[in-house]
């Protein structure tokens, strides 16, 4: 194998019909590059996951996408229109909703207003249509009984289901998760992968960063690895985790047995 | 709809029940009314005409408090310069009912109306600052907004105007005209400040106050939502500013663009509550009460007022409001009770 970024899929660029293509992605913050020249592409009801150690610039990657940072270059297209420059919440309108790593509820709100927030702003929806979506996607994230609880009491645990909720209230097409599952106990986790998978399965595009990767592999269709800024191996997530170039980034060596993780 | 999906049954949510408000709220608004008809005929057995022109004082600090609270409570823009339309407020209504000759009560919601598209240029200047950055530069507009009113022609300069429009009216007909105005408008802005925060926008901007990227993620457009505040806040303050100057007679540049206007409109939405609908005029009340009872004493009634506001910050940090409401009660409902839906 060579340094160059390592692709185990039939062709390099995106197929006809993606969800999302982004292409050649740029980043920097000072002198610390974050993204370098990042594509990848999601077809709708596909699930991409991506991994990469520490400071790969995973979550940067997602706040391109959705917006929340303007990128330095490249191209963002969202079903085939132009989303490059335009702003985040313009692009939750279009269908691309996301979660927060470190989870950001509206603390002075109940829990069943944060989702409120999505499903009437996000997915455009007036009161009752607005108010049953909130409650359908605390029901799938598994919080109505907490509806009328003020999102700032809320645990760790918790304040990540709120964060799954709410992304889903915006009626997402492509949904962005970032480390979802973090935090979650052993018990906790095949009730959130058979969600996901469902989400997926319903024909949203998913795009999952995470950490707990026998997790990931139970749900997503091809896995990216990052490092520093740069794809390292893109395609089939088993093929990928095995590769020589993610033990390099994992292990810091070349390991022809590495089973990385 | 989109694509079914099996997450999420249709059939469970259909009944569900959302809630806002209820008897508590209702006997809370029916309560601010009884005080609301109270002061609509208290003139007439009650207040001397000096008690009247004083309470007009109050309606336009609830104005000044309440739209400052929108603005900086809910849409999270801090500004300490409102004093700019304030200012444009006060000049503008001597400008109308002088000049141009319009009655007086249509001079003053002109006022407001003017001041806010004067709002609408500024913004653009304005949010290209952030935070501390977005607070100086309010400041240093209302300085030059008081620099250009001083420079232009027919505005008196450094001495300001006088408004003639009330002469040849008798007193009595002039107190109540400026008293029922002011009554008026104080009603108005707080229910319709009120009304935008029960509509999607309210929701909108309670979002951006707690979190501004989350609620752009959520799809709130949050530029646009500030805006509106501003512009709304800002057409406020000058209805607040055409009611102290037709009260008053007469406006200066060195009164009507006076710093301590924020500092009165920080005071008041601090002890009272920031954030919450009830909280301004709560602090409105007591910053006026304080106003009164102490004014006698100089210079140690602005110490009073900083010792009570350092007090509150301490120990009550959401406000009075907050602290007797303790976020249960709500006489102006804004949240969403939901009630599960019957399996």
């Amino acid at each position: 194998m060579t340094s160059a970024p390592l692709s185990l899929e039939a062709s390099s660029g995106a197929p006809a019909g993606a969800l999302l293509e982004a292409e050649g992605l740029a980043k920097a913050f000072g002198q610390v590059v974050t993204a370098r020249s990042v594509s990848f592409h999601v077809a709708p009801g596909e699930a991409l996951g991506i991994v990469g150690p520490n400071g790969a610039g995973k979550s940067t990657l997602l706040n391109l996408v959705t917006g929340t940072l303007p990128v330095d270059a490249g191209a963002i297209r969202f079903d085939g229109a132009d989303v490059t420059h335009t702003p985040a919440a313009r692009r939750t309108a279009l269908g691309i909703g996301r979660t927060f790593q470190v989870p950001r509820p509206f603390e002075g709100l109940t829990v069943f207003e944060n989702v409120l927030v999505g499903s009437t702003f996000g997915a455009g929806m007036r009161r009752r249509e607005a108010s049953e979506k909130a409650w359908q996607a605390l029901e799938t994230a598994g919080l109505t009984h907490l509806a009328n609880t003020a999102a700032g009491s809320l645990r760790l645990l918790d304040r990540k289901r709120l964060e799954l909720a709410r992304a889903l209230a915006t009626q997402p097409r492509l949904l962005l998760l970032d480390e979802i599952a973090g935090g979650l106990t052993e018990h906790e986790l095949p009730a959130l992968i058979e969600t996901i998978s469902a989400i997926r399965d319903s024909g949203t595009g998913v795009v999952w960063i995470e950490h707990i990767v026998h997790a990931l592999l139970q749900v997503v269709d091809r896995l990216m690895c990052l490092a520093q800024g740069d794809v390292v191996a893109t395609g089939d997530p088993r093929e990928v985790m095995a590769s020589d170039a993610v033990a390099a980034v994992y292990l810091g060596s070349a390991d022809p047995e590495g089973e990385a993780l | 709809m989109s694509a079914p999906t099996t997450l999420t049954p249709m059939s469970s949510a259909t009944d569900l029940k959302v809630v806002r408000g209820g008897w508590p709220s209702l006997a809370g608004g029916g309560v601010l009314a009884a005080i609301v008809v109270f002061l609509a005929a208290a003139p007439w057995f009650v207040f001397s005409p000096g008690d009247v022109t004083n309470l007009v004082t109050l309606f336009a600090l609830i104005i000044l408090g309440t739209t400052w609270n929108l603005m900086a409570g809910y849409g999270g823009l801090v500004s300490i310069g409102q004093q700019a339309f304030i200012g444009a407020g006060g000049y503008g209504v001597i400008k109308l009912a002088d000049v141009v000759g319009l009655p007086i009560p249509v001079a003053v919601l002109a006022a407001g109306v003017v001041c806010a598209l004067l709002a609408l240029p500024t913004s653009f200047l304005l949010f290209r600052l952030v935070g501390g950055y977005f607070a100086i530069g309010t400041w240093v507009v209302a300085e030059v907004f008081k620099l250009v009113t001083q420079e232009l022609p027919g505005f008196g300069g450094g001495s300001g105007l006088s408004l003639t429009a009330f002469q040849g009216v008798d007193r009595v007909t002039r107190i109540a005209t400026v008293y029922y105005l002011a009554l008026v408008l104080a009603v108005a802005v707080v229910l319709a400040t009120y009304l935008l925060m029960r509509s999607r926008v309210g929701l909108g901007l309670t979002a951006i106050r707690d979190d501004s990227v989350a609620a752009a993620s959520l799809g709130v457009a949050v530029r646009r939502s500030q805006r509106l505040v501003y512009v709304a806040a800002s057409g406020g303050a000058g209805l607040a500013g055409a009611l102290i100057a037709v009260n008053g007679l007469r406006v200066s540049p060195g009164s009507m663009f006076s710093v301590q206007y924020t500092a009165f409109m920080i005071f008041i939405v601090v002890i009272g509550g920031l954030g919450t609908i009830e909280g301004p005029i709560l602090g409105a009340v007591i910053f006026f009460a304080l106003q009164q009872l102490l004014d006698a004493y100089g210079t140690w009634y602005l110490i009073a007022l900083g010792a009570i506001a350092i007090a509150v910050v301490l120990l009550a940090p959401r406000g009075l409001w907050g602290l007797a409401a303790r976020g249960r009660y709500e006489i102006f409902p804004l949240g969403h009770r939901v009630h599960p839906p019957r399996q």
